[in-house]
């Protein structure tokens, strides 16, 4: 099989830019420890009401400056859907949906998970700034689905 | 009439019937798309649409889906593929009960697809997640869809069959072979959504079954959805590799890198599903990392497709006079000719698709670009930039020859591939900003109670003014098609283009005209990359009820 020699040099400096933009990915992973969502758990809809923590939906302090928010999806709004902390906090993230997909993203941040329902998100971020962060459903969930948002109010 | 044109004479009422089909779903959910970028600066056309459909942006967004990405995209590349198969192989498609049954199949898969959504039965977007729940007619029409698709590939490969038992030890004629390798690719991928729709969803939405399992079917979907994406893009390299180079007078680099590349595309399309649900609970992170490798493995082909396309254009460049390391750009027909402008103007876009691909396939930038207006401004450059605007310019020699009319009005085709490459990419632009400032994707949003338009005014006028653009120059290219088939009086004078390979004596490996070994490896591929995920999600996780909520 003939390969020209200009394509040949064209296809290493391909794989290895490939290889080398794979190195970086695998860097902030494991480097930088960038969070990926995981199986972190199942939670049935119907059981969400009487089951731990989402029985409870809320902010709960859990140390100084640690939050756990717990947070329950469902068309069309988060329950809670205004949240006050003090800066610097950081928050962890415990939600699920009780009936369709949704999609959970705080804006200027890297916070951004799908919620479904029988599944269990978990997230942790931590807010430096000050400020009035917005959250969306960005999954369609639905006639409403452009309704459903809330604000994180960091102080 | 040369004996050439003679070849596909008994087929071309079939892709007439279905480059109809294919225009008029372009044409429905190209318009429909217009309304969704006018949102994007808070201009709601939605309010004045006639008395059932005022306001429902959702059953917009579901037919713009659904027309588009389904039905434009697998009617034209049925046509065509059948098309470079016959005239690749010289010889008509081995069964004409296949051609009657494929047609019909998609036609009604276009009717009970259709028919359910326009009745607001099944406003689920063309991804239709469970657990929202659609009319059973609905995932029965997209089950329809899928079965077409595979009545046709058998087709190719029954004629296939019968071309190399009257040439034994020849090699497949390249045209044919990366038609049928494309067809090859698209089987095996297409059993996830057959999959979901006829055994999970739809039994479901009928009340036989009580609950789904939302994370498979979701999953399921993915299977074939990545790989769904080199479906309509092979066509667009089959166009690229085989015939664009004789369309600018030059010829193939190489054919073995041809080949190659495209049975790359068997094992490497498939196991990259899990990239869609990077930010998914309920999957590992371990099969998310699996895939993220293969997705930056699957960017390998289309680089090697970079150069080996833009060396076979450079050739003919040269050969009708280029000069220059980069000048013999200029001596191509960008304003000349309609066919050969608008395919090189979609390789400019496809290349920035590429790399906004790229930091998608990242999962880590992919938390900050991840469902939002980001994501459509990615796969609108690579299918209404690269797929769709190399078909419109296959479009601008192939009615042509199908029809024996000449082309109607050469310079206003050059201004349609001009502006809607302008269109596109302006309203891509625009998506891609407001992507990054955090406005989430599938959104009503002039009706949204959070939309900050003074910070994205500027972002959201690129996404509704390109998209004008984009509008106009798909009526264009309607009124062209139109009065090309209709109207235009003069005689077609076209050729099929096909692109002679460079070196002609180039000694190929015999494995780059086989596709089992190719499948065998696919199959190795599903089993590391989708098979212990699917199991376990299948058995561990939960069923929920469905909901109806539009």
């Amino acid at each position: 099989m003939y390969i020209d020699r200009y394509e040949r040099i064209w296809i290493i400096i391909s794989a290895f830019v490939l290889i080398a933009l794979f190195g970086v990915l695998l860097y902030s992973y494991y480097g930088q420890g960038i969070h990926l969502e995981t199986n972190v758990g199942q939670v049935l809809p119907q059981d969400v009401p009487t089951t731990p923590p989402f029985d409870n939906p809320g902010l709960h302090e859990i140390g100084p400056d640690e939050y756990d928010l717990v947070m329950i999806a469902q068309a069309w709004a988060f329950n809670p859907r205004e949240v006050t902390i003090p800066a610097g906090s950081t928050v962890h993230f415990k939600m699920t949906s009780t009936d369709v997909l949704h999609g959970f993203k705080i804006l200027g941040t890297t916070v951004n998970s799908m919620v479904m329902p029988g599944q269990i998100t978990r997230v942790t971020y931590r807010f430096r700034e000050p400020g009035e962060y917005l959250f969306v459903c960005h999954e369609y969930c639905g006639a409403g689905h452009h309704v459903m948002s809330g604000v994180i109010t960091v102080e | 009439m040369s004996s050439n044109q003679e070849v596909y004479a008994p087929e071309r009422w079939h892709m007439k019937v279905f480059l109809l089909m294919a225009f008029v779903t372009l044409l429905l959910g190209g318009l429909f798309g217009t309304l969704q970028s006018l949102d994007k600066m808070q201009v709601d056309w939605y309010n004045f649409l006639p008395g059932p459909l005022k306001g429902l942006y959702y059953l917009g967004l579901t037919v713009h889906g659904v027309a588009l990405a389904l039905m434009f995209t697998t009617y034209f590349i049925i046509a065509f593929l059948n098309f470079t198969v016959v005239y690749g192989l010289k010889r008509p498609l081995k069964s004409r009960a296949l051609v009657h049954l494929s047609l019909w199949i998609s036609i009604a898969g276009l009717v009970t697809t259709l028919v359910p959504i326009f009745l607001n039965q099944a406003s689920v977007l063309w991804t239709f997640y469970a657990p929202l729940r659609a009319h059973p007619l609905y995932y029965t029409g997209l089950a329809l869809l899928v079965i077409g698709t595979w009545t046709t590939a058998l087709n190719a490969f029954a004629t296939w069959r019968d071309w190399k038992k009257e040439n034994p030890g020849e090699r497949t004629p390249l045209m044919a072979f990366v038609s049928i390798v494309t067809w090859a690719m698209w089987l095996p991928a297409s059993l996830g959504i057959a999959v979901a729709a006829v055994y999970y969803l739809w039994p479901w939405s009928m009340g036989i079954t009580e609950t789904v399992n939302p994370l498979l079917t979701r999953s399921l979907y993915w299977f074939t959805g990545h790989p769904l994406v080199y479906f309509w893009l092979l066509p667009a390299y089959v166009v690229w590799y085989t015939m664009l180079p004789a369309q600018v007078g030059g010829r193939l680099f190489s054919e073995s890198l041809a080949r190659l590349v495209f049975l790359l595309f068997i094992p490497l399309a498939l196991p990259t599903g899990f990239h869609h649900m990077y930010t998914d609970p309920g999957v590992h992170a371990s099969t998310k990392l699996i895939h993220a490798v293969l997705t930056f493995a699957v960017i390998f082909p289309s680089l090697i497709t970079a150069f080996t396309v833009l060396a076979s254009v450079e050739e003919g460049a040269r050969r009708n006079g280029g000069k220059g390391l980069i000048a013999w750009v200029l001596a191509l027909p960008w304003l000349s000719n309609p066919s050969v402008a608008g395919q090189l103007l979609s390789m400019v876009v496809f290349a920035m698709g590429g790399i906004t691909g790229l930091i998608n396939g990242t999962f880590t930038m992919n938390l900050v670009v991840h469902n939002t207006m980001w994501v459509p401004g990615h796969f609108h450059t690579q299918v209404a930039g690269a797929v769709t605007l190399t078909f419109m310019a296959v479009s601008y020699w192939w009615i042509p020859l199908l029809t024996g009319r000449a082309l109607w009005n050469n310079k206003l085709a050059v201004i349609q591939v001009w502006l809607w490459t302008f269109g596109t990419l302006i309203m891509a632009r625009g998506m891609h900003w407001m992507g990054i400032a955090g406005v989430p994707r599938r959104t009503f949003l002039s009706r949204a109670p959070y939309a900050n338009f003074g910070e994205w005014d500027v972002a959201g006028l690129m996404v509704g003014w390109g998209a004008v653009i984009a509008t106009v120059a798909g009526l264009l290219f309607a009124v062209i098609m139109i009065m090309t088939a209709f109207v235009s009086k003069a005689p077609a004078k076209v050729e099929v283009p096909v692109a002679e390979p460079l070196i002609k004596k180039d000694r190929m490996p015999v494995i780059l005209d086989r596709l089992a070994p190719w499948l065998l490896i696919t199959l190795v591929m599903i089993v590391i990359a989708w098979a212990p995920s699917l199991y376990h999600i299948a058995v561990h996780h939960p069923q929920v009820r469905g909901w109806v909520l539009w």
